[in-house]
């Protein structure tokens, strides 16, 4: 293309007077590596327009909408939880089951009668140092003496 | 209309509406999210799309009103700024490194635009609309259409200009 076409058209551009046709060859135009100097500033403008329309949508696209969460599903889920619960609360017995034969249940008792008193003893065991405080105290008692003493020594005035 | 229908009737204007949105937003994720969104929209309205005369001018009227309040709501203080990557071919390392400050300096240029203004810039000069067809969408006149973007054209190449003698004159 003539270089003074191409003037024309940049001033018809830029009144906006330029068809569409004029602007795909203004694009065109201004793809060649070199244009004359007082026309560089024009470059990279059509270079960016020719460059944006490049550009593309790649993401698929759903046309379905999202699986959004719906919170009333808690609720249900709640309230199935509550119900069950109270169920077998109220379904369960409150039994932990005999022994028919008194023997057996009486060797059970003692077994575990004395479990709970090896337990114990183990416990008892652990405060024998209480035993040491109560020597401490009993040594403390001359302090009682020497009270007596005072208290014969300073007779009260009255 | 099935799903493949539809598909097939928004294949051609999808990157259009992908751009702008990218154009109003920025962003590149925003702009996917929007196309996105837009399209749902369209799809459940399909039963009344068969009514719409121009579908495309349509989708683009929801695009740029979808964009609109994006750009209101809160979120979108924390819109990122993207810049697209130009690729040039067969120039020497310095101009080459030059025309893509240059571009960028044109995106940043846009950028900086009324919104009005950038959507009739991105109809016009890159997806190549004619007058009649950005009126429908902005629902504006013909001329407001033309008058607009002769501003916009001239903001770009006032900048352009000042940017391109920086340091020259």
């Amino acid at each position: 293309m003539v270089l003074s076409d191409i003037e024309k058209l940049i001033v018809k551009y830029n009144n906006c007077e330029t068809t569409l046709e004029d602007e795909q060859l203004l694009k065109n135009y201004f793809t060649q590596e070199i244009v004359p100097p007082h026309l560089d500033m024009y470059k990279p403008l059509f270079g960016y327009f020719l460059a944006q329309k490049g550009i593309q949508f790649t993401k698929p696209l759903q046309i379905r909408s999202k699986p959004f969460f719906n919170y009333k599903w808690i609720a249900v889920a709640a309230v199935t939880v509550l119900m069950l619960g109270t169920y077998y609360r109220y379904t369960q017995k409150n039994d932990l089951g005999t022994y028919e034969d008194p023997e057996i249940a009486f060797t059970a008792f003692s077994q575990s009668m004395e479990m709970i008193s090896s337990k114990f003893n183990k416990g008892t065991a652990t405060v024998g140092y209480l035993k040491g405080v109560h020597k401490g105290a009993s040594a403390l008692g001359y302090l009682n003496e020497v009270n007596n003493a005072t208290r014969i020594i300073f007779k009260p005035a009255h | 209309m099935n799903q493949i229908e539809f598909l097939n009737s928004i294949m051609p204007f999808k990157d259009k509406v992908f751009r702008l949105a990218k154009r109003l937003l920025v962003s590149t994720e925003e702009a996917e999210d929007a196309t996105q969104e837009v399209f749902l929209k369209l799809w459940k309205n399909k039963l009344k799309m068969a009514d719409y005369k121009n579908i495309e001018a349509f989708s683009m009227t929801i695009t740029k009103n979808y964009c609109f309040d994006r750009l209101k709501s809160k979120q979108a203080k924390h819109l990122k700024m993207v810049h697209s990557n130009y690729e040039e071919k067969s120039l020497p390392l310095q101009k080459q490194l030059e025309l893509k400050d240059s571009i960028r300096w044109v995106a940043k240029i846009i950028e900086d635009l009324p919104e009005q203004q950038k959507i009739i810039i991105q109809l016009r000069d890159v997806e190549g609309y004619d007058f009649d067809a950005i009126a429908k969408v902005l629902s504006m006149k013909n001329t407001a259409v033309r008058v607009a973007l002769s501003r916009a054209r001239k903001t770009i190449r006032e900048k352009l200009i000042n940017t391109h003698n920086y340091g020259v004159k």
